[in-house]
């Protein structure tokens, strides 16, 4: 986080070079945010609040995806398949054995680790492209299982699973804390000797072998602990929805998440997070718009179309126009503000 | 017997489909993603000229592959042109975005309905027994078209000017700017031929079986044969399709036939764990992200 600063800062103690929260301003800021999110809940009902749990559901996927691709540099077109193995470990263990959801979840984190491993093993062979395309032919076994366990039992429309809470008002809460708990701990991980070790990895593999990094193990930890989460966002996302399907978990999804990294920001937590509001707010934002110039009634069977076609236009744009996201766009912002009324180039990296 | 001849069209789908991947990798080392999706418009491409030259099927064919041919080169020249120089993923992931962008814009042309361009074009499709098997006219004409194509394609590369170009881009585009060989222009052409191909893969699906938005998925699917035959190989892309579409019609008929659209996938992985720069590849230092 190099974020610019008005004035001089100097760090006299240790517990200052800790601190995630360094000046008064960014106390005060980080408590009035954090005083607005648990009002949010409040204030808005029904859809609104449904939207604002999807945001929170899909931003710790984001943060794991982000660990992963932007910080280690691996990377992975199986995020869906993860998130299939979560939310069908929390079906299956739900449907066979009636387990509650405090053994659910750690299973779902215990399969999302040993999949991980399995995700990260061809990483230490296989660079660039061809891990993507092995991520993606994962995918589609996981998902071939669960399928397979779906109509092996009978379950061909889903499974459906009780949630141990069903109040949407509850629910933001149980996942804003899931979702600060991710940030929280990816943030504090970033700056450990691991997250160091991913981002050298990310710079130059034979650079960081020769620091003394284990390359090997930098990969699979990066695999295991991105999938971890992911699996975990996985359960929680089965007992938000109510029933595990495989059809939630297409190729469409995953790319969904990979556009959240591009859209956000490669290489920032914050970007992760921008993205994931941004992609699950921008289909209904689509809507709305169509609805508002009325051309809803006529192309209302095309929703998903003009979703989809839009969503990739987007995801070009962003590519060709902002590989840095939304996160170049609000650094720059940032920049302004902090100089104006005088203005500067910014240095181009 | 029967058995054979699915293998034999299996393949020769895959095959042709996977000409494509083969000709943008080697070229300009971008894996397109959104080939399946342009596989489709082709076959739509088909579906709309069949309509506009009614009664001349041979011209509506024509149209439409030089159609095809246009777009290839069009994605190229609008999108992926400013992907020069950028990492991998970005290249990617631009053909992915194209893939979802081109699927919303079928369906929002063409409608979702299941379309059956055989019929607007006057053709009828009978069957023919081989030995003990049974092929249907046009799957025969794929298998035969498919020879022919990777021919042409064989000639075009080994003994045209382009073609020689091409291989030369391929090898080293920094060498090949510099005895004059236009860049730009050789992988637009690349672009465009893979395009071609796969519109006419697309074209003959889509008269063999029907048109409908599910067909990007076997433009996945070819993707294994591609690179287990080695990305960078054409004879390879031929084996690796055989080796595919062999394990995934004896699999489907001696195990489940649930497994259809994981088959190519597990030999993708098999082939990644033991050799991944496939059968007939050249073996190169991977770039990074």
């Amino acid at each position: 986080m190099s974020l610019p600063r008005a004035s001089g800062y100097l760090r006299m103690h240790y517990a200052q070079d800790y601190a995630l929260l360094e000046t008064r301003t960014q106390r005060i800021a980080f408590l009035v945010f954090a005083l607005v999110l648990c009002a949010l809940p409040f204030s808005v009902r029904g859809f609104a609040l449904d939207l604002a749990n999807q945001v929170l559901l899909a931003s710790i996927g984001a943060v794991a995806l982000m660990l992963l691709t932007g910080y280690a540099g691996q990377i992975s077109l199986g995020h869906a398949g993860l998130l299939a193995a979560g939310a069908f470990t929390t079906g299956i263990l739900a449907k066979e054995l009636a387990a509650p959801i405090w053994i659910t979840l750690p299973a779902s984190a215990a399969v999302g680790a040993l999949l991980g491993l399995v995700f990260g093993l061809p990483s230490l062979r296989l660079r660039g492209l061809y891990l993507a395309v092995s991520t993606l032919a994962l995918h589609f076994i996981v998902i071939y299982l669960g399928s397979e366990y779906e109509t092996k039992r009978g379950y061909s429309t889903g499974v459906l699973i009780e949630a141990p809470v069903s109040d949407a008002r509850a629910w933001y809460f149980v996942l804003l804390a899931a979702a600060a708990a991710t940030l929280l701990v990816s943030l504090n991980l970033l700056r450990s000797r691991t997250g160091r070790a991913w981002r050298a990895i990310h710079g130059r593999e034979a650079v960081a072998g020769a620091l003394g990094i284990s390359v090997h193990r930098a990969k699979l930890t990066a695999f295991i602990v991105s999938s971890t989460l992911t699996a975990i966002a996985g359960c929680l996302f089965a007992y938000y929805r109510g029933f595990v399907s495989a059809e939630a978990f297409s190729l469409f999804l995953t790319i969904q998440y990979v556009a959240m990294v591009i859209i956000g920001g490669i290489g920032s937590l914050l970007g992760a997070v921008l993205g994931a509001i941004f992609v699950v707010l921008f289909p209904y934002a689509i809507e709305g718009a169509m609805r508002a110039t009325a051309l809803a009634d006529r192309l209302s069977s095309l929703i998903f179309a003009v979703n989809y076609a839009a969503f990739g236009l987007v995801m070009i744009l962003f590519l060709v126009f902002e590989p840095q996201g939304l996160v170049g766009i609000w650094r720059r912002l940032q920049n302004w503000l902090l100089l104006w009324p005088f203005k500067q180039k910014p240095l181009r990296r | 017997m029967q058995l054979a001849v699915n293998i034999a069209v299996l393949a020769a789908i895959y095959a042709l489909i996977s000409c494509g991947y083969v000709l943008i990798y080697r070229t300009s080392r971008v894996l397109s993603l959104a080939h399946g999706e342009l596989m489709m418009l082709g076959a739509y491409g088909l579906f709309t000229t069949a309509s506009l030259f009614a009664g001349h099927p041979l011209m509506a064919i024509g149209a439409s592959a030089l159609l095809a041919l246009v777009i290839g080169v069009l994605v190229y020249v609008v999108l992926m042109r400013r992907m020069a120089g950028e990492a991998v993923l970005a290249a990617v992931l631009a053909t992915i975005a194209l893939g979802i962008l081109l699927r919303g814009a079928v369906i929002l042309v063409w409608s979702a309905q299941e379309q059956y361009p055989l019929r607007l074009l006057g053709f009828s499709n009978p069957t023919l027994a081989i030995g003990s098997g049974r092929i249907s006219a046009v799957a025969l004409t794929l298998v035969l078209g498919t020879a022919l194509i990777y021919a042409a394609l064989w000639a075009f590369l080994r003994y045209s000017v382009w073609g020689i170009r091409m291989r030369a881009a391929g090898q080293n585009p920094l060498l090949a700017a510099q005895r004059g060989i236009g860049l730009h222009g050789i992988y637009a052409l690349a672009w465009g031929l893979a395009t071609l191909t796969a519109g006419i893969a697309g074209m003959l699906i889509s008269l063999d079986q029907s048109l409908s938005q599910t067909m990007a998925i076997i433009g996945l699917k070819a993707f294994p044969a591609a690179l287990v035959g080695g990305l960078d190989s054409l004879a390879g892309a031929l084996v690796g399709s055989l080796i595919v579409a062999a394990a995934e019609v004896l699999l489907i008929h001696y195990v489940d036939p649930l497994l259809s659209d994981v088959v190519p996938f597990f030999v993708l992985l098999a082939m990644l764990a033991v050799r991944p720069w496939g059968l007939f590849g050249t073996r190169e230092e991977l770039d990074r992200v």
